[in-house]
This record gives structure tokens, sequence and C-alpha cells, in this order.
């Protein structure tokens, strides 16, 4: 089957000029929706969905699209300016987004999000027209193990983010991961740590841990200092992306792509972990060499562009297993399938080969949605950006407000802002006391995940450890893992062996003295979303 | 891991000039809850709106039962008033039982129900027994099935039976729920049925269909337990075998229609997953005898016979004192069961 000639017919299908209006209206409500708190790309589809409802199968497919990646993008919008992610995959694009927006360069932040947004996107569709079915059935072949091993994998990489003391890092990792293990033991569904609350049952939301502790404990932070401090305002930077933004944006959109495609494309991989490990490996790539240890903790592009490269590239990979194997493997994913099921059509293994029409107007239409985001939005970016001129008190308050509606919007239920208001006083005293916010919203991630696969893994085996190592891919894994953490300080050592030869040879030795100055750093690390300590960080990177 | 979303949905129409004016009310709803970015939900006073609560999150079975429902009301216009679908998440399902209770004497609102429920109120320690509610009407039933991968060396249910028996630590089973769910509660009672301590069946509890239908196709685990509705195109394109229903007829779907039942096989054992229709306690007698009057004349009309068989559902009417009984047995023995495994 020539997969590339039918995809040039689901184009042609759907680039008529009704069907790019359709595509229009579709990513400016998509986009409008989820900029909402609270309101996710699934919500977003699912509350749009009946305005599709009296068109035909195309003008619908090709609105829907443009819904998804509206939606998709949304959600990086608030993140970027108010520092409050709509979903959990934003979370980290809300890390780096937020510290560049108040540095004066939320246009770029948006218009690198909006680019790797459309860059990994595209070439996620591409590989899914491309190479769905053989994807798929490698894809469910990878299963507990080899998740539990990705997942260790990305513990040992949070050791980069634990910030300038281990002892502070490592309490908010655990923090973290205490506020994770709150809710039902999925297990043996026994609740813990509840406190006989049944809302807290469920598990706690990471999107009200992460607004509660970014944006409210921020806003608090900044009320209680007000008075001592003089307001700063927000720079106002150009309005463009610079010819070095994209210099510094383009490897991390293809690396993002390359953890979020594969992830997407896993049964239950998520959004997660994929923008995780890309911010983590920016994090590591821009320091290597570096004196200043590279812009992170005070506003770095690749940090913004790499996770939300990563985190739409995982959306696209979604379709991976929805349309090779008909499984709704995300809540967008099973909100789409039932728009398909309002055609008339069952979902299953031979979706693509019986409804192959749809199927690749849906994939033409979701590259159409993705260049019309781009389109509409690049230049809407500089508008957003002006919301931050907005001063201070009134930006602020308006931070609250809409970081309140959003923990509200997720349930319906006061007690969700209650949370919030706990979580932002959690946030407000870990400034106070120079924890590090970071390694706490990663506990509260990889916690949960990391303990569901563990047990999953142990269940199937009976209890035997050696099933952790029964799938191949989770034995790469570790020996990669083992490599490393072995073959770094033997790198070192070498490195500084290397280092003293020079200096007795009288050279300057710069390399070896930049690559121990790099390891330096790493640990010296940020507070990362604390803005009051951003200066601090700079002052003890150059002091070591 | 759970994406929790909430929120108010048009009913479902056929497309049409009525489906294009709502399609358009339904973008101008949108507008207006971004403008009034959704925090207030307008009620009008008029007598006849009704509220229907789901369970559980969009696009569920709660949600399709539900929806279902509330378009069928809608289209022939039942009540003579709109109807709001309103999605409550939570702690799967006991966070909308325990504000149902909260909605005492609330006679314009209405709650779908179903087994799911039962069990989840257990897990999460909510007191809010089924009954309490007010029982309005069962609409249908799904039955379960017993799934497994195409190259599994269990042909028949007795082959599963017979391995199971011998070693039950060596068969691996999952299913779509956590503890406490259908899907849960399903292989459970069938080890019971056939003499296995249900404390000894590995059990993993996957989000949903999807993940669920890959660990089979990946042959992570050996037996699959769930409702056969998600699974009707693997079964179709011969990727997973079901050995057998646990309904007390067969289905009558074409792929399924050669799947024998479990009493057909010799074991004692009728497990379906149902739901209903709730209102809140203490509403008058004359309303709770309005409210079943709606759900007959839904239940009578061809649209939701049709609805029936779109979905698959099994029709399971019944109401009143009857459905009240029928609540009181479930709870029973979802309780029985929880408590077998030590989990109450």
């Amino acid at each position: 089957m020539d997969n590339l000639g039918l995809l040039w017919e689901g184009l042609q299908a759907a680039a008529s000029p009704m069907n790019l209006l359709y595509a229009a209206v579709g990513v400016l409500l998509g986009t409008f929706v989820g900029v909402l708190p609270g309101i996710g790309p699934a919500m977003a589809i699912a509350l749009l969905l009946p305005v599709t409802y009296g068109l035909g199968p195309t003008q619908a497919f090709i609105m829907f699209a443009g819904l998804y990646y509206g939606g998709m993008y949304g959600g990086s919008t608030t993140s970027i300016l108010l520092n409050t992610p709509g979903e959990s995959a934003s979370v980290m694009t809300a890390l780096e987004g937020n510290l560049m927006a108040r540095a004066g360069r939320a246009a770029q932040a948006l218009a690198t999000a909006a680019v790797g947004s459309f860059v990994a996107g595209t070439i996620g569709t591409l590989l899914v027209a491309l190479f769905a079915p053989a994807l798929a059935d490698v894809a469910v072949e990878i299963g507990a193990p080899s998740y539990f091993a990705l997942m260790v994998l990305a513990l040992v990489m949070t050791t980069t983010v634990l910030g300038a003391s281990p002892l502070r890092g490592f309490l908010a990792l655990f923090v973290g991961l205490t506020i994770g293990l709150v809710g039902l033991d999925l297990n043996t569904g026994q609740p813990r740590l509840t406190l006989g609350i049944t809302q807290l049952v469920d598990r706690l939301d990471i999107v009200v841990v992460a607004v509660g502790i970014f944006a409210l404990g921020e806003a608090l932070w900044v009320a209680a200092h007000l008075r001592r401090k003089p307001a700063q305002v927000i720079p106002v930077g150009q309005p463009w992306l610079g010819r070095e933004d994209l210099r510094r944006s383009w490897k991390p959109w293809l690396r993002g792509t390359a953890y979020g495609f594969p992830f997407g494309a896993l049964p239950a991989g998520g959004a997660e972990l994929p923008t995780f490990l890309s911010y983590v490996t920016e994090r590591r790539l821009t320091r290597r060499g570096r004196k200043d240890g590279g812009e992170f903790g005070r506003g770095a592009i690749e940090g913004v562009a790499g996770p939300e490269a990563a985190n739409n590239a995982s959306a696209a990979g979604m379709l991976v297993p929805m349309l090779a194997l008909g499984l709704p493997v995300t809540a967008t994913a099973s909100v789409m399938l039932s728009a398909l099921q309002g055609y008339g059509i069952q979902p299953g293994p031979q979706l693509m080969t019986e409804h192959a029409d749809l199927v690749w107007t849906l994939l033409a239409s979701l590259l159409l949605g993705n260049l019309l985001l781009l389109v509409l939005n690049l230049p809407l970016a500089p508008l957003w950006a002006k919301l931050l001129r907005i001063p201070r008190p009134q930006l602020y308050a308006g931070i609250l407000f809409f970081a309140c509606l959003g923990a509200y919007a997720t349930n319906l239920d006061p007690f969700d802002i209650a949370l919030l208001l706990g979580f932002g006083l959690l946030g407000m005293a870990m400034r106070r006391f120079g924890l590090p916010v970071l390694p706490l919203i990663l506990g509260v991630i990889l916690g949960p995940l990391m303990e569901t696969k563990l047990r999953e893994a142990l269940t199937i085996s009976g209890g035997d450890p050696a099933g952790l190592v029964d799938e191949p891919l989770a034995v790469a894994i570790y020996v990669v893992l083992l490599l490393v953490l072995l073959g770094r300080p033997l790198l070192v050592r070498w490195r500084s062996r290397a280092e003293a030869a020079v200096a007795v040879d009288g050279a300057d030795g710069a390399v070896g003295a930049d690559a121990a100055r790099a390891e330096g750093t790493d640990r010296a690390g940020v507070l990362a979303g604390t803005p009051g300590t951003t200066e601090t960080e700079g002052t003890k990177g150059a002091g070591r | 891991m759970s994406p929790t979303t909430s929120g108010l949905i048009t009913p479902r129409t056929r497309p049409g000039r009525r489906a294009l004016r709502r399609a358009v009310a339904a973008a101008l709803a949108a507008g207006l809850v971004a403008l009034t970015a959704a925090c207030g939900v307008t009620r009008g006073d008029e007598s006849h709106d009704i509220d229907m609560w789901i369970p559980n999150s969009p696009g569920g079975g709660y949600d399709q039962t539900g929806r279902a429902a509330v378009g069928v009301l809608d289209r022939e216009d039942i009540t003579g008033g709109d109807i709001q679908v309103t999605n409550i998440l939570g702690a799967g399902g006991s966070v909308a039982m325990s504000r149902l209770m909260g909605e005492e004497g609330n006679d314009r609102l209405l709650m779908t129900l179903g087994l799911g429920v039962v069990g989840s109120t257990y897990s999460f320690g909510v007191d809010a027994r089924p009954h309490d509610a007010t029982p309005i009407a069962q609409l249908i039933e799904e039955q379960e099935g017993v799934l497994v991968p195409a190259d599994s060396p269990f042909r028949t249910i007795d082959d599963l039976v017979a391995a199971w028996q011998a070693d039950p630590g060596s068969v691996v089973v999952g299913g779509g729920s956590s503890p406490g769910g259908p899907d849960h509660l399903f292989p459970m009672q069938l080890a019971k049925a056939v003499g296995i301590d249900p404390k000894q069946v590995r059990y993993v509890s996957y989000d949903g269909g999807g993940p669920l239908t890959s660990a089979l196709l990946g042959q992570k685990i050996q037996v699959g337990f769930s409702g056969l509705a998600e699974f009707e195109g693997q079964v179709a394109a011969g990727e997973l075998r079901v050995l057998a229903v646990s309904g007390d007829e067969r289905l009558t779907e074409e792929v399924l229609a050669d799947v024998p039942t479990l009493t057909e096989s010799g074991i004692d054992l009728v497990f379906t997953n149902w739901r209903g229709v709730v209102a809140p306690p203490g509403i008058s007698d004359a309303r709770r005898a309005e409210l079943i009057d709606y759900l007959t004349r839904m239940h009578d009309s061809p649209e939701w016979q049709q609805a029936l068989t779109d979905n698959g559902w099994t029709d399971a009417f019944t109401t009143g004192d009857e459905f009240a009984q029928f609540l009181v047995d479930q709870d029973e023995r979802v309780s029985t069961t929880l408590k077998e495994l030590d989990l109450l």
C-alpha cells in the first residue's frame, strides 16, 4: 500500500477553501478553550465535539484536528504566561517558559512552543502515516518491566535538578513522592494517606499540585515581599523569534520529538515522562562546557522548545495504537474514537484497512490543522505577551483567579480550591526555606507511575524480582544506566589527570576545568521556578 | 495518570437542520463558557428542566448510557424541558454518589448508576448505599467476557479452569477496572465458583479497555476480564478470542454468537454489569412515579431500542420496587466478594 499516495489523496480531500475555514475555526476554538484553566485537550475536544455533529465526516475531522492541536497548544500558553499549567504534560513547559516570560521573552517562548509543536506534530503525524501498523506491533510488546526501567532512568536523572543543596533537593523529592502516595492503592483498592477525605482518595491531580506550588506559592511569596521590594517591571523584548533563538531551538525540537513520539505510541506511555526527559536532557546539554551553566533557571529557550515538542510528538504518537489497533490509550484518544463511532466506524485493528479513506483524511487534516495553528498563533504570540504588562498586583490577582478557576473547573468541587490553597502555602513555605520545587513536582509525577509499573511487573512475575528484567528493553536500559553511572566518575578522573598533565605543560587546561565546572554547576543547580533565587543562582554558579 | 475532566455537553442529535442549530448553540455555549470562564451554570426556573449526573468521565460506559438516555428523552421531548448532562468525576463514582445523597429532596436531578459505582463506594469508604437513593429504573446490562490472546493455549473455558485449579498462581489475569469494579469482581466470583480461593487470584488492574487490550496482545497477562463492547474489533480481527460470556444467554452479535455462556460450560455463575438511573433520596412519591414514567416512555421508544442495538447493550428494564430490591441484592453481592478478599 502506497501510504504517501493515500496521504496525498487525503490532503486533496481536506484542502479546499471551505475546509480550511473549518480548520481555522477549529484551531481558534481549540486554542481558546485550551487556554482556559482546568480544561485539557481531552475536555476541550469533548466540549466542542457537538460543534462538528452537523458536518460531513471530512469537514468534521478537519475541524476536529484543529480542535485537537489547538487545545494542545492552548495549554502551553497559560503555562508560559501565568505559570499555571492546564495539564500534566505542560508542567515542564511552565518551568523555563514562565522564567522566560518574566525576563521579557514571553513572545519567544510562545513562538518556540508554537514552532516546536508544529515540527513535532508534523513529524509525528508523518511517522504515524508511514509506520503505524508496524509500530503498534512493537509497542504492545513493551510491558511493565521496561516502563519501570525507564522510570528508574528518569529518577536517576532527577539528580540533575536537585538544586544547590542535595539534602534540600532530596527533602523536596521525598515530599513529592509522599504526595504521590495519597489516594487509592490501585492494586488493592485501599485508600492511603487520605485522612478519610473522599476527594483525596482519587489521588491528587498533578495539575492542582503544580499550579498550587508554582503559581499560587509564587503569588503569595511575591505578595509577602511586595512592600519591601520595589515592583519590577517586566521588560518587553523583541517580539519575534530571533536567529539565535532558532539556532538554540531546532535541536531541542527534534530531540523532544524523538522522546515524545515513542512514548505516545506505547500503550499508557503518556506525555509526562518524555517532557520530563526532554527537559533534563536539554538542561544537561546546555550546561555542558559552559562557564555560566547555561540559561537554565533563568529562562532557557531550550527548556521550552524540547518539552513542548515532546508533548506534541507524544500526542501524535498516541494515534498509533488508536488507528492501528483501535485502542484508546488516553482520555483524548477515547474521545476521538467515540467521534469516529459517531460516523458508524467500529474501532479495531481493521480500522486502517476498512476505513482507509477516513483515516487518511483524518491524518491529512491533522497535518493541515497543525500548519494552520502555526500560521494563526505565531502572530498572536507578541499579543499574548503584552498581557504581562499588566501591573503586578493586578496580574497576580488575575493569576490567582485563573488558578482557582482551573482547580474548580476540573471537578466542580470547592474542595479542590482548598487543596490548591494548601499547596500554595506549601509552595510559599518552600520558597521561604529555600527548598527547590522541581524535585517535588517530579516526585509527584514519577512516584505513582513507578509504583504502578513496579507492582504490575511483580504481580505478573508472582513477586519474583527477576520479572523486572525479563524484557530486552528493560535490560538494555539498565545496562546503559550502569554504564553512565560508572563511566562518568571514570571520565572525570581521566579528564582531571589529563588536565594535570596539561597544567604541567604550562597550557591553560581549559577543557578539563570547564568539565569540572560544569559538574559543579550541575550540582549547584537551580531552584527552578523560584524567581527570588535566580540572582543567587548566578552568583553560586560563578562562585564555584 | 487519570486526567480528570468534567463539563457540560449538549446531547447528541442526528445531523440535520436541527443539528446545525444545535451546533451553533453549542458553539455559543462554548463561547459563553469561555466568557464566563466556566464559573456559572445558569439554571432556568422552569419546572421541567432536569439535571443528569454522570458519575464518570466523558466517553466512559456510564457516560454513553446516560447520554444515550438523555438523547432519547430530549428528542422525544418526554420531559417537556431541557436536560443537562454533568459529569461528576472522582473516586470511581463515589464522589457523585455522596453528592447525590447531599441533594436530598431535589426532584429535578437524576444520576446514572451502575455496578462499578457500587463497588467503588466500598473501596473508597463512602457510606452511601445505592438503595439509599430513590431507585428509578434499571436500563441495561452488559455481559462480561473471558478474553485470551489468539494463540493462547486455553482453547475453552474448561482449559482455563483446569489450569487455574491446578495452580492458581500460574495464571495472571487482568481487567480494566480497579478493585471493586466489575472487571475485578467477575474473576473473583468466577474463581470462587470453580473452587479457587479468590485471594489466590493474581489480578492486575489496568486503566481501562485500551491498556488491557495491549497487555493481552503483548501476552503480558494470560486472561482478560472485561465488558466486550470495546473488544469486538479485536475479536473480529482474530487478535483475541472469547472463551465465555457471563450472562444467562449468549450474545447475539455476529462475532460473539458462538461463544458459550459460563452456565453452558457447567459453571454456576451469572455475572452482569448493569446500569440504571436513580434520583436523590427524599423525593415525593408522585415525583418518583413521574420520573419512572419518563424513563418507561423513553424505554418504549424505537430510538432507545436502536441505541441498545448500536451499543451492544442488553435490555434489562426494571423500575420501582423491583429495581430497589435488585440494588439491595447487588450491594450485598459486592460487599460479600470484597469481604472474602479481605478488602473490606
